[in-house]
């Protein structure tokens, strides 16, 4: 007490002024922070309110409970590896391989996010791959650890062995349809790689297979449907945030070998080791040609080029948002102007796909706003990352990893909020980060910086998931528990029909029409759609030109 | 330590004003923090360019809700100490440290990736240069000419002034 006393004695007004003085300046800064969150939070909440976005993920597909489902694969290549590791079967040589890669980079997680890969109660019984290095490499990795894998010469000794439930096809596109309809006739549930068919003909009669087949599950593998963000883009469109859409823009930015299909050709290759009868199947038929059993990406006569192999993603995922069907119109240019290797699919590729009847909705007067194109711009000449944008009359979709939107500084619907200077059009009105906890109004250029670097990955339950496992995993669902899968016939019927369209388009270098009524692409009289689809003369005439 | 240096009045008038400012700066990081209950240091940790793998860690799952508190709860310390005038030794120690800690997680270093900033830095930034002002308040304590350290000061003093 004493000593207090003396702490305190003789303090004039001047003392306290200089022992306190620093008080005030804590209360005026703490305040000022206080309230600019504060106002910061309540302009983001109107904004939000305003919006009424609902940032969900698609609902997780049933349980995987059950007897195992016997699961047969038709094509070990690049992408059917790739399949199988979201199937929960990798390969001796990747397990190894991915080890020495982590121990080298702590950072690459690759084989532990395989392994915490959920288990999908399921044997790889059967293998078709008509050349035998790649088969017996999956043997040899398949037939461990409890599960017996065994290999068919043919995919029809397969399909009828009465072994196996469901078929995983990843075969060149040629094949995608003979197989597909094959295994829907006898009972086996399908997933089938993009594109759906390599022939308009073909899709049609698939989806004849499957009408009559309604107890098989045919699931088309554009895995992107699972992408988080999509719900949120649903309903962000179901909302009316960005207006009516006239128009949107999707690419393909590649700017090396592996992206221009130029893959590895194998040493071991050979009319030995490799069936080119059971290879060339309806295609034309030329002698053994190693290059084009390995790059057949790149002809006609096998795939469908960047018009049925990379298209068909972007069509897909708009699609899915969007849910406007086959387009009315389609144009298209291009021409092989980056890799003139002998391959005849253009390299370059603009398709435009229209359509006139569809709107997204309006916030101008009524009869103003209606129709839409969207625009798929392609090269394998450069990877400039050009995004995706849906653009509307109030405001711009950036559908990527994230979502985000831009109100429209010329908007109908934010004109007020503009003016008031509550919405920046240059700062995102909203933002879908999957992999945050919440939703975000404003977003600092800093965040967006993160961001766009890729380090907020997309987690599903903490868990870093890919996106094919996830389609995979819901084909298998409906399988088990009944549903239907997000990418079905329906979609994969008006994906195929696109694509051919795009191609058709290229080849014929005029409009190409699609008759909503009769669901047919309308051809000019004499013409064979087909025939001319797969014309191996266009690149090539194109080249020497 | 020399705890009443014989500084001009603008001499002393300059040192507090600097820590004021300082403590300032501070406090209104940390009060913004603390109430963006969203906010977090996890990408500012997880894209560090220099000793990537201890900010990895610190911003890794089970560290980065504590590193979170550690660093609101360090600033607005650090703040209110410098603007009060209390411990201000103590407080500079430790935003000596918070400062060195942004800086070596994205330091201008020749040929490394900057990220978003307002301006040119070549070696040294602004958070080199207010750790090193952090240093001269930590050598120049001024607690005892403003603030609450005048307080103790005063009752340790005491026999001082009679020598006067």
């Amino acid at each position: 007490m004493k000593t207090d006393k003396n702490l305190f004695k003789g303090l004039s007004r001047r003392e306290w002024i200089k022992i306190l003085g620093g008080i005030p300046v804590l209360g005026a800064v703490w305040t000022a922070g206080y309230r600019f969150t504060e106002k910061a939070k309540t302009e983001r909440n109107l904004l939000l309110e305003t919006l009424n976005i609902k940032a969900s993920p698609p609902p997780a597909s049933g349980p995987m409970s059950g007897e195992p489902l016997r699961i047969g694969l038709i094509g070990f290549g690049i992408r059917g590896e790739q399949l199988m590791r979201s199937l929960g079967f990798a390969t001796t040589e990747w397990l190894e391989q991915m080890a020495k890669s982590s121990a080298e980079n702590p950072n690459d997680k690759r084989l532990d996010d395989f392994k915490a890969q959920e288990n999908l109660n399921v044997k790889l019984a059967g293998i078709c791959d008509i050349f035998d290095v790649r088969a017996e490499k999956a043997l040899a990795s398949f037939n461990q650890n409890g599960n017996v894998c065994k290999r068919y010469r043919t995919h029809s000794d397969m399909i009828h062995s009465g072994e196996i439930d469901a078929i995983i096809i990843a075969t060149p596109d040629h094949w995608h349809a003979p197989m597909a309809i094959e295994a829907i006739e006898a009972g086996l549930h399908v997933y089938i790689e993009k594109p759906m068919t390599h022939t308009i003909q073909e899709t049609y009669d698939l989806r004849e297979s499957c009408r009559r087949n309604p107890d098989v599950v045919m699931a088309v593998g554009h895995q992107h449907r699972q992408t988080q963000s999509f719900l949120t883009a649903q309903d962000a469109i179901a909302k009316m945030t960005l207006g009516h859409v006239s128009l949107v823009t999707t690419t393909t930015n590649r700017n090396d070998d592996n992206g221009a299909w130029q893959y590895d050709i194998h040493p071991d290759a050979s009319p030995d080791t490799i069936d080119w009868n059971a290879f060339l199947g309806t295609a034309p038929q030329i002698p053994f040609n190693a290059e084009h059993f390995f790059r057949w990406r790149k002809w006609w006569a096998y795939g469908s080029g960047l018009s049925g192999d990379l298209l068909t993603h972007d069509y897909d995922r708009i699609n899915c948002v969007l849910k406007m069907g086959i387009p009315k119109y389609i144009t298209a240019s291009g021409g092989v102007y980056t890799h003139r290797d002998g391959r005849n699919v253009p390299d370059v590729m603009q398709i435009n796909m229209d359509f006139p009847n569809f709107s997204t909705g309006s916030s101008q007067e009524p009869g103003k706003e209606k129709g839409m194109t969207l625009v798929y711009s392609a090269t394998l000449g450069n990877q400039f990352d050009r995004g995706t944008l849906l653009m509307g009359h109030d405001a711009t979709m950036e559908l990527g990893n994230m979502l985000t939107i831009h109100a429209d500084p010329r908007s109908t619907k934010y004109a007020e909020f503009i003016k008031e200077k509550r919405i920046d059009p240059m700062v995102p009105i909203y933002q879908y980060d999957p992999s945050a906890n919440g939703v975000d109004a404003v977003t600092s250029a800093t965040a967006k910086y993160f961001a766009n670097k890729g380090l907020l990955w997309t987690y599903r339950d903490g868990k870093r998931v890919d996106s094919t496992f996830l389609h995979i995993r819901e084909w298998l669902s409906c399988v088990r528990n009944g549903g239907n899968p997000s990418c079905g016939i329906t979609e994969g019927f008006e994906e195929a029909i696109t694509a051919h369209m795009g191609g058709l388009a290229y080849k014929l270098g005029r409009r190409v029409e699609w008759d909503e009524e009769s669901e047919r692409i309308v051809a000019l009289p004499g013409e064979d759609l087909d025939a001319i689809l797969l014309d191996n003369e266009v690149g090539y005439l194109m080249q020497k030109a | 330590m020399n705890q009443n240096p014989n500084f001009t009045s603008v001499q002393t008038f300059a040192l507090v004003a600097m820590r004021l400012l300082i403590g300032w700066h501070f406090l209104y990081e940390g009060v913004i923090k603390l109430y963006s209950p969203s906010w977090t240091a996890k990408g500012y940790l997880l894209s560090a360019t220099y000793m990537q793998s201890f900010f990895q860690w610190l911003a890794s799952e089970s560290m980065i809700s504590v590193v979170d508190t550690l660093n609101i709860a360090a600033l607005i310390l650090v703040g209110i100490g410098l603007i009060v005038g209390f411990k201000t030794k103590w407080v500079s120690v430790v935003g000596i440290g918070l400062l060195l800690l942004y800086y070596f997680a994205h330091p201008p270093f020749p040929g490394y990736a900057q990220g978003p900033s307002e301006g040119s830095y070549w070696l040294v930034n602004k958070n080199l240069i207010e750790a090193a002002a952090l240093l001269v308040v930590f050598l120049f304590p001024t607690e005892y000419a403003f603030g609450i350290g005048r307080l103790f000061m005063k009752k340790k003093m005491e026999p001082a002034h009679q020598l006067n």
